[in-house]
This record gives structure tokens, C-alpha cells and sequence, in this order.
């Protein structure tokens, strides 16, 4: 088969391929300029973060040996030789990452509670005092702003050590970070049942019952099963400040280089992850209606 | 069913509402006869639904109980936090030299997550490619760089903070390699997922044109998904910065530090000042990278 591709008249194929240089010029050059304040802003990030190219290569090799030691228990054989060795402290792990989902649970649904209560105020459709909406934003908007650990850090001053600031930590923030999403789903309803209801005299509990919560549902519970997914890990460091949890053993493992434990620990909270990851998402995508 | 069109007429006054009320109740037993259906009894499913939320109350009270809440300490507890914040007014630094610690600190948190987001994006980027179908057919390589990335993710920030401590000693820079590490995860699933739906046209038409493997992902690939990787860069940036203030709780650089240090000498001025100024840095860079990542989005219509 044989093809033959027209060509252009010279004078005009030159003029098209200078129109082109040029505009590709002109693009090329805006490239440059952009990654140039790139890399100097780069390069002031890593002199303010005093990096150092030769100790970066010097710790590679270090985290490179870390991650051996990890691998090696204190008796400098590998880890999975003594399986019983490595996971002695299985029982009293077990309670603690017990503890963590707990908290993460119990933190969740606070959480998930206070923003569905909130999330009527906060949406326009609902709620139409512009007074009332704005301090329920803005409430939200400081709970999730500030990082959990933070407030983790002042309930254990409040509360005193254990997992009642870890709960509550995660609570606040999660009311905030819900808040908002349930707000958003709520504008996003189908205004007609809202109408519909009201046509017939309800009230604003019998309103939202009939004519939003049905709409809304199935959002809700997907984006606290998120937020679940999202708490466990967080829960999981809750004890670095005290908060509860296996992050107390987790750091104490770390800070005194008890290599096995410190690998043994970070294995069961990734698994536990991983699990309650797998589980939720099959639950999330049934509830969307999309494939598993 | 003809009564309440005429009162709906009688508009929205308290005694037209209720009069509506009236009526509709008055309807309700015809309308019951009428469509069973919308009255049905209770279902298998509405059963299952109802022990489930049984259950989840159930395991709600005795966990509370489990982890040692009580009224008493409840009380307590918040009549403390009343006196903290309290003594949280005026929010102030104390003095100058304190202020300016606490900017520098600042500072510091902005550029450990910048380095720490770039320094991801470049790690993670191979790691997308191998980890995207469409790119390497190779089903064992695809499973074991996804599994790496889930495994890598499933590690929390403050967590890899405290081993990159044990490694390269306090610092900053620890805090650059722990947002490195734990973006790495996050950012390749993310690039994976991007190049996966990218749009299969520009590839075989680079492929038809006789370009090789690495020329198809070059310019059928990647003007496609560049600019949605820089607005997850970006969004990533964002969150960093977040992240980035609470690092230094276990020593990894930043504001944390002082935050922490400020919060367990209960000097709740200062906190209250380091917390307001957090929340105003991550304010002005949600709102920067909310333009930039417009602007680069909008310029170029492609795959998302």
C-alpha cells in the first residue's frame, strides 16, 4: 500500500514553522522563568531546613543499616527465625491496638454526631439566617483547622493522661472535617421533598427526618467510614502525647532502640490499617452503588 | 384530597399551617389504604439496620465505660479547659526575641513541607508509572509497587518524624525526609490513578507515528496528567503545612517544638498566639494554592 502525504509550498511551510517557534518560544521561555523561581525557592526551603547534601548521602546509608536493625532481633539473629521472640508482647499489643480502634471509634461517632447536629445550621438551603450559618462554619472551620494532636496535647493537661483527651481530640477534629463535607451533601439535596413536607405542616426535626435525611444518608455514613479509616491512624499516634493507645509503646520502643519491638509494632498497626482500610472501602463502594 | 389545596392558599400565617396540619392528618388513614406500598411493614432489611445500630450504640456506651470516662472527670476536665482558655487572653508572643523565634520556627514549617512535598513528588512519580496499568502490563511488578505504596502510607507522619530522629538526629531535616516519606505513598497512588485514566488517544497516535514506548509516555502521557499532578502537588503542599506544625512534638523541626514546649509550661498566651498564627499561614496558603492550582488547571483542560 502505498501513501503519499501532500506537502505545503515552501514559503508557506516556513512561515507556518516560525509562527510555531515562536509561540513554542514564547511558552518555552514561561516554563524556564517558572521553574527557576522554583528552584531558587527550593533552595531557600532547603537552607532554612538545613539541608546537607553530604549528610542526606551519609544518612541514606544510615537508614539503609536502621532498617537491617529492624529486621534483626536483640540477639542479632533475623527476626523471623523466632517468630515467638519478635511478637512476645502480642497479648499486651493486642489490648492496646484494641484500645487505639476504640478510641478511634468512639472519636468518630462524637465526631459524626456533633457535625450532623451542626451541618443543618451551616447549610444555605436549610438554614436561611446568614448569622446563624456563618457561626456554624466558622465554628467547624476552627475545629478542623487546628491538627488533633494539638488538641490531644492540651486535653491531656485538662483531662490527665489515658485515652479520654485521645477521644475528644479526634472528636473536635472530626466534627469540624465532617462538618463540613455533611454541609456540602446537605446543599447538594434535591430541594422538591423539602418542599413537599413542608406543604404539609411539618416541623424542622419531621422536615430534616422526611425530607433530607433520606437523601442524605448514605453520604453521611460513607464519609464517616472515611473518617474512621483516616481516625485509626491518627489514633494510633495518640499515645506519642499521652493520649492513649499503642503509640505510648511504639514511641518507648523507638526512643530506646528496641529495634524487634519497634518493627513487630509498626507490622501489626499497618496490617490493622490495611484490614480496616479493605473492610470500609467494600462497605463505601456498596453504599455508592459502585463496584466493589 | 381536595381540602388542602384551598387552605395552602391561606399562605404561610401560623393558624394556615396548622389548619394544613390538620387536614393532612385527617387524609392520613384514605391515604394509608390508598398506597400500602409507602406504609409497608417493617423490612428484612430495616431489621438489620436496626440491630446494627443497636450494636454500634451498644459498643458507643460500654466503650465510654471501657476507657474510664465518668461524669466527675468530664466536669473536671472541662472546668480546667474553661480556666485555659480563660487565661488563653490576650494571645502574645511576651517579647520580641520570642516573636521572632516563633516566625523563624514558622519559617521552618513552611519550607520542611515545600522540600518535604518536592522531594515526594520525585520519588513517587517512577512509582506511579510502575504502578498504573496502562503503563507497565506487568502484573507482578504493578502488585508489588502498589502493596509498597499502601505499606508506606499505612505509616503516620508523626511516626516516620520519630524514626527519622533516631537517624539523622533532631532537626528539621528529619522532618523533610518523614513528610518525603509518608507524601511518597499518598502522592503515588494519586499519580497512579491519574495516569491510569488518562485519555488512551494521544498514546496511539504516537504509537502510529512510530514513536517508541518511552515517547508514547513522554508526549502521549504526560502533557496529560502534569497538570493534575501539580494541583495535587499543590493540594499536598497544603496539607504539609498542616503536618508540618506538629512534627516538631517529637522533635522533627518546625513550630511544633514551641507549641509543645509552650503548652506543657501551660504559658497559654503564648499558645494561644502560636495557635492564631498557625491557622493564619495555612490560611494564606490554602487561599495561594487555591489560585495557583485554578490557574493551572484552568489553562489546560485535561484528564482529571
Amino acid at each position: 500500500m502505498t501513501t503519499s502525504v501532500p506537502t505545503l509550498p515552501p514559503a508557506h511551510s516556513r512561515a507556518l514553522a516560525l509562527r510555531y517557534e515562536r509561540e513554542i518560544g514564547a511558552r518555552r521561555s514561561r516554563v524556564l522563568l517558572g521553574l527557576a523561581v522554583f528552584i531558587a525557592a527550593m533552595a531557600t526551603a532547603g537552607w532554612m531546613t538545613e539541608v546537607n547534601l553530604g549528610k542526606l548521602f551519609q544518612n541514606i546509608g544510615a537508614f539503609g543499616s536502621y532498617i537491617v536493625r529492624l529486621a534483626h532481633l536483640a540477639n542479632g539473629e533475623p527476626v523471623w527465625t523466632d517468630l515467638g521472640e519478635w511478637f512476645w508482647g502480642l497479648r499486651k499489643w493486642t489490648v492496646l491496638l484494641g484500645e487505639t480502634l476504640l478510641i478511634a471509634y468512639l472519636g468518630t461517632a462524637l465526631g459524626a454526631v456533633c457535625a450532623f447536629i451542626l451541618s443543618f445550621p451551616a447549610a444555605f438551603n436549610l438554614t436561611p439566617s446568614p448569622s446563624i450559618r456563618f457561626a456554624a462554619r466558622r465554628f467547624m472551620e476552627f475545629c478542623r483547622s487546628v491538627p488533633e494532636i494539638v488538641f490531644a496535647l492540651v486535653f491531656v493537661i485538662a483531662f490527665g493522661l489515658g485515652p479520654i483527651p485521645g477521644v475528644l481530640a479526634l472528636a473536635i477534629h472530626g466534627t469540624g472535617a465532617l462538618g463540613k463535607l455533611f454541609s456540602e451533601i446537605v446543599e447538594n439535596i434535591d430541594m422538591a421533598p423539602v418542599e413537599g413536607i413542608r406543604a404539609t405542616g411539618a416541623g424542622r426535626v419531621a422536615l430534616i427526618r422526611f425530607a433530607v435525611l433520606p437523601q442524605v444518608l448514605s453520604g453521611f455514613v460513607s464519609y464517616t467510614l472515611l473518617r474512621f479509616e483516616i481516625n485509626v491512624r491518627s489514633a494510633a499516634v495518640m499515645g506519642f502525647v499521652g493520649a492513649g493507645g499503642i503509640g505510648q509503646d511504639l514511641l518507648e520502643a523507638i526512643r530506646k532502640f528496641y529495634y524487634s519491638d519497634v518493627s513487630a509494632i509498626l507490622i501489626l498497626i499497618i496490617v490493622t490499617v490495611m484490614l480496616i482500610d479493605m473492610v470500609t472501602e467494600r462497605i463505601r463502594h456498596a453504599l455508592t452503588g459502585m463496584p466493589a | 384530597m381536595n381540602a388542602p389545596s384551598s387552605s395552602s392558599l391561606a399562605g404561610h400565617t401560623a393558624s394556615g399551617v396548622n389548619r394544613l396540619r390538620e387536614d393532612a392528618l385527617r387524609e392520613l388513614p384514605h391515604l394509608r389504604t390508598r398506597y400500602a406500598d409507602a406504609f409497608r411493614p417493617v423490612t428484612r432489611n430495616g431489621i438489620l439496620g436496626v440491630m446494627l445500630a443497636v450494636g454500634l450504640l451498644a459498643l458507643f456506651i460500654t466503650g465510654f465505660a471501657e476507657l474510664g470516662f465518668s461524669f466527675a472527670k468530664m466536669i473536671a476536665g472541662l472546668d480546667q479547659l474553661g480556666k485555659f482558655v480563660i487565661l488563653m487572653w490576650p494571645p502574645t508572643p511576651g517579647t520580641m526575641s520570642r516573636f521572632l523565634l516563633f516566625v523563624h520556627a514558622l519559617g521552618e514549617t513552611v519550607a520542611i513541607a515545600a522540600l518535604g512535598t518536592v522531594l515526594a513528588a520525585i520519588l513517587a512519580l517512577p512509582f506511579g508509572f510502575l504502578a498504573a496499568k496502562n503503563v507497565v502490563a506487568n502484573r507482578i511488578v504493578h502488585f508489588l509497587s502498589r502493596r509498597l505504596l499502601d505499606t508506606v502510607r499505612g505509616v503516620d507522619t508523626l511516626i516516620w518524624a520519630l524514626l527519622w530522629v533516631n537517624v539523622v538526629g533532631l532537626g528539621p531535616f528529619a522532618g523533610v525526609l518523614a513528610i518525603m516519606c509518608s507524601d511518597t505513598g499518598a502522592l503515588g497512588k494519586l499519580f497512579s490513578e491519574a495516569i491510569e485514566t488518562a485519555n488512551r488517544r494521544p498514546v496511539e497516535g504516537v504509537l502510529s507515528a512510530g514513536g517508541g514506548r518511552l515517547a508514547a509516555v513522554r508526549f502521549g502521557i504526560l502533557p496529560q496528567v502534569l497538570p493534575v499532578f501539580a494541583s495535587q502537588l499543590l493540594y499536598y503542599f497544603e496539607s504539609n503545612t498542616r503536618s508540618a506544625t506538629i512534627i516538631g512534638i517529637v522533635g522533627a523541626g518546625g513550630i511544633g517544638l514551641h507549641l509543645s514546649e509552650q503548652i506543657r509550661t501551660l504559658e497559654w498566651q503564648h499558645v494561644a498566639f502560636l495557635v492564631i498564627l498557625i491557622l493564619a499561614t495555612v490560611a494564606v496558603i490554602d487561599a495561594l494554592s487555591t489560585r495557583l492550582r485554578s490557574a493551572i488547571i484552568g489553562s489546560r483542560p485535561a484528564a482529571t
